[in-house]
């Protein structure tokens, strides 16, 4: 037997947390960068007598995720209570969704290199993050800033076959997440969180094998990282005749290792019932419409849109749409500019160099969409060249304005004026005797140290095909 | 005019007038706390601050200002409300030193009325028992034989009110927590309808069932007390979004001509002792005098509504107590000595010492039937019979204004009778759970007294939100008994 005879069996929870204004249920703010323990309603400390009260936006947040997901919405859900200890769990039980969630049975569909691929979604649920803990040997410190922030689960089928796919499926979610703006998707800092369900079988079987939990990996990369290790773990130890046991597992991404958290055995029975606190969540199909409505235009629409529309290729329309932010930014210097190609060529090329050379996010791009279009406009009606048009964009990037002022203050506009350019031709055949006269031996290649010199000559402004044309006549002619 | 002898309206109305002041009143009433509260144990805590309070509604008032529907009113408060800057215990250790930043929506409510909070009364603990016997903070007695119960949960509060400890008190009801000891201490209990009176800041014992609601001397003074907490709470997302009625000035006693029904089972022989029948049977006859057209019904299922009612509030309660767990407020085990080796430990000797015996046996059987292999056979089977039951009183209540009945079995019983045998103790809520699964209104009303001179009331239990029927008839049935006898104690 040997690596290729098993099959990776693998699906995806991933917790994303709900940009609202206040928690799931308290009227405290989610943000983590609070002091500590300054967001701590009493609802939040699980004080007696206080009450969960859902947060309408985060519902509605979800319905566009579910909507987005492809799920169907179930129009009565309900909250039920999740019971175990922890000391950053102040309730001791954790509202969530168990046997009705929002959220059932959608898909998301990706790219994975040029195969099209598509993950079930299982369920997306509603629930209440926890606190912080954080271990200091002879004591924990707890933070619950984070306790009660809205987190919608999404949980796939186990259909994903590679590790790769595992992380590209994630970054799909992520990025419609981002698109309809109910989650900011930074791994990092917790705001989308991924556990990874993972178990290999033999290549033809059927049924499942035994699967283990890898809880909260925090980048693709680990996601991809984790799941190739994991998965090559099991097979080594079904290769030797072991038994994969059920169990969590962590991910140590500086040793590229996972290991196990806790066994099966140790597993909690959570209680679940239904939160006697809150009535069902009641939805009627008018306002699921009316959610439904104001979901903007997915990635997947979007690219196929960019290669009707625009006329791009596939490429260029995958790149421009990895971000909403992006994909309007384009969309903007694309239509002032009238020029969609070379929109494309410029954003892919300059622009996001710039951009990632100095970390900004696709929401800081410094050059507003106008001016921007307007330089394509200036290379378009000849007013400068390509080449100097990089030198503007430059400038255009140090600070926003109107390009054409910069082509104007400096100077930089084409030389068009072919009696000009014949001059400098002039004095350049003249001031080079020998090179013209190799070059008329049959040197072809010289012809490149005329346009040169021309080029130097006028500062890169003279247009670069009527020296072409002229010093051709002089030097055939 | 005597205080202690005046009602609450009454009281309310010599306020309004200038007979008598805010401050006059409340010291009245502290005074007669001062002198009982040795002996019947009815408050945990005091109001340090009433008469202050009492003080400055006065100013209020003499520079002309019209005071809220309670302006002036001193009311005893179940210690399981929580009070901003009170005490509040909920009987138990585990929460003898928590005083809540923050205040249930019904004290508010009060507040914003111009009440003032007297004290925080007695109770078992966590409102899990039926004699008030539970409490860490000792038993309450009852004014009117201080070897008996007053009844529980809400034991200290019908204690207070009935020996004039206060004019009024609030109380709270699960299955039948204001009801009963109502019954015990001859006075007006009212639960009322699920999702009439905000939970905010109540002590949850069990979420589904948990109301609170006004218990006083009168049908009046219990009215006007839920007027003023009643009403949709944005805190409390299973209050009703309902106008709050005018109770008060609503109410119509005359009653002939309407159909009240008679549930079959709470009518078969030995369903209640001879004494608790006699007086039953008197306000019947006394209805059926004032032209009230009596109606059998039946609820079959009745007799599965204890065991549903253990099931689902103890389901529901070890979840809700799952909080208490010493690590950001209440009781914490003291570790100095010995350090807990986990953080199981630390919960464990934390709850072991907070919690007393009672609250942990209903921990436990919540948990038993909530976990999993279990689930099935006892909270969802609980569930289902409770949907029926509801169901059952419904159809009951179709084509009558109320039911009319017992509200317990007995009359109160001795302290320490019944302590031991807990399914004796739970079988005495026979009348009364039924109430609370189903969500209806239910109101205590007193109705006479045993031949040992103790006191019964008769249950009548009303439609989803109709309320006023249980005034009107209350009122009704007051009016004619007359009754005026007081406690011993007095």
């Amino acid at each position: 037997m040997s690596y290729d005879d098993w099959e990776l069996v693998c699906g995806l929870e991933i917790h994303a947390q709900l940009k609202t204004k206040s928690k799931m249920f308290s009227p405290d703010s989610g943000d983590f960068g609070a002091g500590d323990n300054v967001n701590t309603h009493p609802v939040t400390l699980g004080m007696p007598g206080c009450l969960p009260v859902p947060n309408k936006q985060a519902i509605e947040y979800s319905v566009k995720t579910g909507l987005a997901l492809n799920c169907t919405i179930r129009n009565t859900s309900v909250f039920s209570r999740k019971n175990y200890y922890y000391p950053d769990l102040p309730k001791g039980y954790q509202i969530s969704q168990f046997d009705k969630p929002l959220c059932e049975e959608g898909f998301v569909e990706f790219k994975l290199g040029d195969e099209k691929k598509r993950v079930r979604i299982e369920r997306a649920h509603m629930e209440e993050d926890a606190g912080k803990s954080t271990h200091h040997g002879e004591y924990t410190l707890i933070n619950l800033n984070r306790a009660g922030v809205p987190l919608l689960e999404i949980v796939s089928r186990p259909d994903i076959r590679s590790a790769e796919e595992a992380a590209e499926y994630a970054r799909a979610v992520r990025k419609i997440l981002r698109y309809i703006e109910v989650c900011d998707g930074n791994l990092e800092e917790g705001s989308m969180r991924c556990d990874c369900n993972v178990s290999v079988r033999k290549k033809g079987d059927e049924k499942l094998g035994t699967r283990c939990e890898i809880k909260n990996v925090n980048s693709f990369r680990f996601v991809q990282k984790a799941i190739e290790y994991e998965t090559q773990r099991q097979i080594d130890v079904l290769e030797s005749g072991g038994k994969i046991v059920q169990q969590t597992r962590l991910y140590d991404s500086a040793a590229n290792k996972t290991f196990a958290m806790r066994d099966k055995e140790d597993a909690h029975d959570y209680r679940y019932f239904p939160e006697p606190d809150m009535l069902p969540v009641e939805l009627t199909e008018e306002y699921i419409s009316k959610v439904e409505s104001t979901l903007c235009e997915l990635p997947d629409a979007r690219v196929k849109r960019f290669m009707a529309e625009y006329e791009l290729p596939e490429y260029d329309s995958l790149i421009l749409t990895q971000e909403r932010d992006l994909a309007d930014y384009y969309e903007a210097v694309a239509k002032a500019s009238n020029n969609p190609k070379a929109s494309s060529n410029w954003i892919m090329g300059e622009l996001l160099r710039e951009l990632n050379e100095h970390e900004l996010d696709y929401s800081a791009i410094p050059i507003k969409a106008e001016n921007f279009a307007k330089l394509i406009q200036l290379i378009d009606n000849k007013t400068i060249s390509g080449k100097i048009a990089k030198t503007v964009f430059q400038e255009l990037w140090k600070k926003d304005q109107d390009p054409e002022d910069i082509v104007k203050a400096k100077g930089l506009v084409q030389i068009t004026d072919e009696g000009a350019i014949e001059k400098v031709i002039d004095e350049i055949i003249n001031a080079n005797p020998g090179q013209v006269e190799q070059y008329r031996g049959g040197k072809n290649k010289l012809f490149g140290f005329f346009v040169g010199q021309a080029m130097k000559a006028t500062k890169g402004q003279a247009n670069p095909e009527i020296v072409n044309k002229i010093l051709k006549s002089k030097l055939d002619g | 005019m005597e205080i202690l002898k005046t009602s609450m309206t009454e009281l309310k109305q010599h306020i309004d007038n200038g007979d008598v002041s805010c401050e006059a009143v409340t010291s009245a009433f502290l005074e007669q706390t001062k002198k009982h509260n040795t002996e019947l144990n009815a408050y945990i805590t005091i109001n340090e601050n009433a008469i202050e309070q009492a003080h400055e509604l006065d100013k209020r008032h003499k520079a002309g200002e019209k005071l809220g529907k309670l302006g002036g009113i001193p009311i005893a408060v179940k210690d399981l409300l929580c009070t901003r800057g009170i005490r509040t215990t909920a009987g138990s250790k585990m929460l003898h030193n928590f005083v809540p930043p923050y205040s249930s929506t019904v004290t508010e409510k009060m507040d914003e009325e111009d009440a003032i909070v007297l004290g925080k009364t007695n109770l078992d603990e966590f409102a899990m028992g039926s004699s008030n016997e539970t409490s860490y903070f000792g038993p309450v007695k009852n004014p009117w034989d201080t070897t008996r119960v007053p009844g529980g949960s809400s034991g200290g509060s019908a204690a207070a009110v009935a020996a004039r400890m206060a004019p009024a008190a609030i109380g709270t009801d699960t299955g039948g927590s204001i009801r009963q000891p109502s019954s015990f201490t001859g006075i007006v209990g009212v639960k009322p309808t699920y999702g009439r009176v905000s939970r905010f800041g109540i002590t949850a014992f069990a979420s589904s069932l948990d109301q609170a609601g006004p218990m006083a001397n009168n049908v009046k003074d219990a009215a006007l007390l839920l007027e003023a907490i009643s009403g949709r709470d944005g805190q409390d997302a299973t209050s009703a979004n309902l106008p709050v009625p005018n109770w008060v000035e609503s109410i119509n006693t005359n009653v002939a001509g309407k159909t009240v029904g008679l549930l079959k089972e709470c009518f078969e022989d030995g369903a209640m002792t001879d004494e608790v029948r006699k007086v039953v049977d008197n306000s019947l006859n006394i209805l059926k005098d004032l032209g009230v057209k009596f109606k059998e019904v039946s609820v079959p299922a009745i007799d599965t509504a204890v065991p549903i009612y253990y099931l689902i509030a103890t389901s529901e309660a070890s979840s809700n107590l799952a909080r208490y767990d010493g690590v950001r407020f209440g009781h914490r085990a003291n570790f100095d000595e010995i350090p807990a080796e986990n953080i199981a430990e630390f919960y464990a000797r934390t709850r072991a010492e907070g919690f007393g015996e009672e609250v942990k046996r209903r921990i436990m059987m919540g948990a038993f039937s909530l976990s999993s292999g279990y689930y099935d056979a006892y909270y969802d089977k609980a569930c289902r019979v409770r949907a029926l039951l509801r169901k059952q009183y419904l159809e009951a209540l179709e084509g009558c204004e109320l039911l009319f009945g017992p509200v317990t079995t007995s009359t109160a019983f001795k302290i320490g009778e019944r302590i031991d045998d807990p399914i004796e103790m739970y079988n005495n809520d026979i009348f009364t759970t039924g109430c609370n699964l189903a969500g209806l209104p239910g109101m205590s009303v007193p109705a006479g007294f045993s031949s040992e001179g103790l006191p019964v009331g008769v249950q009548l239990i009303g439609r989803h939100f109709e309320e006023q029927n249980l005034f009107d008839f209350g009122q009704a049935l007051e009016d004619e008994l007359k009754l005026s006898e007081v406690p011993s104690v007095l």
